[in-house]
């Protein structure tokens, strides 16, 4: 976005600190807009104004688009399962955030099998894969015209919809992509691809059906006048394909055309390649070898522009081994770093625990808590685990900065119920919190064990000590 | 330049794998009997077959036999239903030529004539700072025994961003090597059971056959909750390894912040004149004396703080004023956080340590380690499958754990690692053959890139 400080935004609000949008001044929700947590049109009193008066309108439209992002926001499907792909803002995570993580879209065609299309169509729809308390899915399918055969299209793509899941349309040829349309452009799918030759037709079918397009071509100078085109021409929704080469020097020229692009675009303010990017992992199937090769050769490929501003992606291989790493790495890169890295604390069971399994603590460090939990989970210990808000401090620090005190171990003994759950009074802390060992005994009133250093050894540690000898 | 190492070599040298008790499923031969050539048959069924017989394939290949026999069956399943559709006698409709649309409907645009055209300008990025190089090893000429050294670092931009600069050095790969047994991962453990008593026979085949750059020996034995071996005892094997191989060496402790400095500075007279790397001094350890040792006989040392760039700033600071080691022989391990484990932080910082490094940052303008070998920490890496009810199966763990590797190295790659110590031979090829791609050393292309769109697979 064009503007940096609250200050720029706050000239625009209404200054009445009135509070209506959530927030106490009109001040804060002026920084929240920077942070882009709200939306212009999140204040209640700016939007009536605006539609009262032609003057205020004009304010807010430009308020609207000193705040939009540098790289346009484009939908791709229709009602909860839609999604937004671009909407990008800095090229380096840590400056602010990625927003719209890059959306992955999985290949059938339609000289395809029915039944085997419908196996990758619902594999698309069920999985799920665990991670960070929640289950991430995947968003869409996408459908390649293989026959050639404007009706076998249509009819393809038709069943395909019906799974409900955001499409990317595949075709070159226009007439195929139209037949496609008629059956399916009120879900909004996006259609691939306009290029130098065929870039008349499918101007006309972007315009007709109102559906995002992408533009295609390995020559930069002819992607953003393909871009300028369609945009002057009253197209909104564009995606750019600087196609995606899969080994070699290709691989290289490809990896530069991803980073101009969006260089150009942030830092050069260039307004006709400010799109989002498509890359097709799945051309990792040109390539020679075997499946397990090609397979691995599209998780290099999707790696490679997960991190570098990919926003919407073609795969083939729905093998989890290659899926996973995949879904997790776009996680973490989208991961926004301004939130702190905790986890909620509370109580967790680990391996559905019985009263007499034992107790132990750690912090709400992220990356603490899911070593630990891991450990625990992959060493098979049934256990209960207290996570103790440290402020999203790892246990040495917070020991010694006073986040990981007697007092509050108390206080979450209490607020977990622990108490009624287990018929022991032992609780282990970490080894790198020993010296509280003493001050939780008093405050708590229960025995505390020093657990060992790391938590991978907390296996062998409990083999030594527990159950724990009674002290009567 | 040693020997190109492709990713099909090394799923070649991964077909050694026991397949004994597949037998039971394999039945390709039965699936054949039932087709008769010549009568007819429905693509589906060849296509179903081909597909079978591929994933016949990819079962011989790899081990995890109960695993894959499930798998196998269930797929099985699958294709029975496949038969089950009824075999047409007809072959499928043949493709018809594109009909012409009816003009009846559409509605009117105006489509312009030609293109707007449009000269993209690259926007140009250029940094004021340099990235230090740092050479590691040292041959007869410089006073030491190595056959080959290892330069990193002399960046004048990010990571393969060779349109802005051209990095002159391509990063290099260390395999880990332990000087006694260590827990590992099956998939790891398998490429280096014959190997695993014996850490100079280990380091020759780390070389050798898995083409690693340099060799960095771990003296866990010495860590005093382990065999604690003497410093003195322990540093043995590290002449031994500076027979059995002529790359580099990186030498680690046990982490133990008692014993280490004591354990680096034994390794470090012992290896005057070799320029080794020390692994490592930290801000909770003498770094002085770890520090000192390097300085005094020659070596280099690694910097080695947890994800947070100001504590990296304040211990290279110390290294370089304090300790006095010369710019040319410092690293930074600002450390590796495994692929959903972390991975985010430790990205961002060393991204943002290069950039700052890029930028004219002097107390960080040094070349990148990482423990990539961290990645199988990762229970995605090695566990069975997931202890999670409602996740999707994982899928056979051989493939998983090497991939993990993989991923976890290349998106620190992209940050701007250096130098990456690795463990799987496969992770270790398919990283090099990526990074020699993106630095314009692996030139070999393809040229229907189209193909995709309208393949049949
Ligand atoms: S609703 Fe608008 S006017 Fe009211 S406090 Fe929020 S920003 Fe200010």
């Amino acid at each position: 976005m064009k503007v940096k400080s609250p200050l720029e935004v706050y000239k625009f609000l209404p200054q009445t600190n009135c509070g209506e949008c959530g927030f106490d001044t009109c001040m804060s929700f002026a920084a929240q807009i920077i942070d882009r947590s709200v939306k212009p049109t999140d204040c209640p009193p700016l939007v009536e104004n605006a539609k009262k008066d032609k003057k205020f309108e004009k304010k807010l439209n430009e308020l609207i688009s000193l705040t939009s992002p540098e790289i346009l926001e484009v939908e791709i499907g229709v009602g909860d399962n839609a999604i937004k792909i671009g909407g990008e803002d800095v090229l380096h995570r840590h400056e602010l955030t990625f927003f719209n993580p890059t959306a992955f879209f999985f290949d059938v065609y339609d000289t395809m099998d029915e039944e085997q299309i419908h196996e990758r169509c619902s594999k698309v729809v069920e999985y799920r894969k665990f991670y960070v308390g929640d289950f991430i899915t995947l968003e869409g399918i996408a459908v390649r015209c293989t026959s050639n055969d404007p009706e076998k299209f249509r009819s393809v793509v038709k069943k395909v919809s019906e799974y409900g899941k955001p499409m990317v349309l595949i075709s070159m040829n226009p007439e195929c992509m139209r037949a496609a349309l008629e059956e399916v452009a009120d879900q909004k799918p996006l259609i691939y691809a306009a290029t130098e030759k065929n870039w008349k037709e499918f101007l006309q079918l972007a315009l007709e059906f109102k559906v995002p397009v992408t533009v295609r071509s390995k020559d930069l100078t002819i992607l953003k006048s393909l871009a300028k085109t369609f945009r002057e021409n009253g197209v909104r929704d564009i995606v750019l394909d600087p196609v995606t080469e899969p080994i070699g020097d290709g691989l290289r020229g490809t990896f530069e055309r991803v980073i101009q692009l969006r260089r150009t675009a942030i830092l050069g303010e260039d307004k006709d390649v400010a799109y989002p990017i498509m890359i097709t992992p799945i051309s990792a199937w040109l390539i020679e070898g075997d499946e397990i090769t090609k397979g691995y050769w599209e998780t290099v490929l999707a790696s490679t522009f997960i991190v570098k501003y990919a926003d919407v992606m073609i795969f083939k291989n729905l093998e989890q081994y290659t899926v996973m790493p995949s879904v997790i790495l776009r996680y973490n890169i989208y991961t926004d770093p301004r939130t702190p890295v905790q986890v909620e604390p509370g109580l967790r069971e680990i391996n559905n625990p019985s009263p007499d399994d034992p107790v132990f603590v750690t912090t709400n460090f992220a990356l603490t808590y899911y070593t630990v939990e891991s450990d625990l989970t992959s060493g098979n210990i049934k256990c209960w685990l207290l996570v103790l808000d440290t402020e999203g401090l790892g246990v040495e620090v917070s020991v010694a900065g006073g986040q990981f005190t007697a007092a509050k171990v108390k206080d979450l003994i209490k607020e977990t119920g622990i108490e009624k759950k287990v018929n022991h009074r032992y609780l282990t802390i970490p080894g790198l919190a020993a010296r509280l060992q003493g001050a939780i005994e008093d405050e708590t009133g229960w025995t505390v064990l020093v657990g060992p250093m790391d938590s991978g050894r907390i296996k062998g540690w409990l083999e030594q000590q527990w159950p724990p000898e009674k002290k009567e | 330049m040693a020997r190109k190492f492709t990713i099909e070599e090394f799923f070649e040298t991964l077909k050694k794998y026991n397949v004994e008790e597949l037998e039971g499923v394999r039945i390709e031969g039965d699936l054949e009997i039932e087709i008769e050539p010549g009568s007819g048959i429905d693509a589906n069924l060849i296509n179903a077959v081909a597909m079978l017989s591929n994933y016949m394939q990819l079962i011989q290949e790899f081990g995890n036999f109960l695993y894959h026999a499930n798998m196998a069956l269930s797929y099985l399943q699958r294709l029975s239903s496949a038969l089950g559709i009824q075999m047409p006698l007809v072959v499928q409709p043949q493709v018809q030529p594109a009909v012409e649309v009816k003009p009846e409907k559409i509605p009117e645009f105006k489509i312009p004539e030609k293109l707007i055209s449009a000269k993209f300008e690259p926007y140009k990025v250029e940094y004021p700072g340099k990235i230090e190089e740092v050479t590691l090893g040292a041959t007869r000429a410089d006073g030491g025994t190595r056959e080959t050294t290892v330069t990193i670092g002399g960046e004048k931009s990010l990571a393969f961003y060779t349109f802005d600069a051209m990095n002159e050095y391509m990063p290099a790969i260390a395999i880990d090597v332990f000087d006694r047994k260590p827990m590992l991962a099956k998939a790891v453990r398998e490429h280096y059971q014959d190997v695993l008593e014996d850490p100079a026979e280990w380091a020759k085949k780390a070389v050798k056959e898995f083409n690693a750059d340099l060799v960095t020996i771990h003296l866990i034995s010495t860590d005093p909750m382990l065999e604690d071996t003497p410093a003195s005892e322990a540093v043995k094997v590290i002449e031994d390894i500076l027979q059995a191989v002529k790359v580099p060496l990186i030498i680690g402790g046990s982490g133990n912040k008692e014993k280490d400095p004591e354990v680096l500075e034994k390794a470090a007279e012992v290896t005057e004149g070799e320029r080794v790397m020390l692994a490592s001094a930290t801000l909770d350890m003498d770094w002085e004396r770890i520090g000192n040792a390097a300085k005094n006989h020659g070596h280099v040392i690694l910097s080695w703080t947890q994800m947070d760039i100001n504590n990296q700033k304040t211990l290279n600071r110390y290294l370089l004023k304090r300790v006095g080691i010369d710019r040319n022989s410092l690293v930074m391990d600002p450390t590796t956080a495994a692929l959903g484990y972390g991975l985010d932080y430790a990205y961002t910082n060393m991204e943002r340590i290069r950039i700052s490094g890029l930028k004219g940052d002097t107390d960080l303008n040094f070349p990148m380690s990482s423990g990539t070998t961290n990645a199988w920490g990762a229970r995605e890496a090695w566990m069975i499958d997931s202890p999670i009810e409602g996740d999707t199966p994982w899928g056979p763990r051989e493939l998983r754990g090497p991939i993990w590797e993989i991923v976890t190295g290349m998106t620190l790659a992209l940050a701007g690692v250096d130098l990456f110590m690795m463990m799987h031979p496969g992770a270790v090829a398919v990283l090099k053959e990526w990074m020699g791609m993106l630095q314009g050393i692996v030139k070999e292309s393809i040229e229907n890139v189209d193909d995709w769109i309208t393949m049949e697979v």
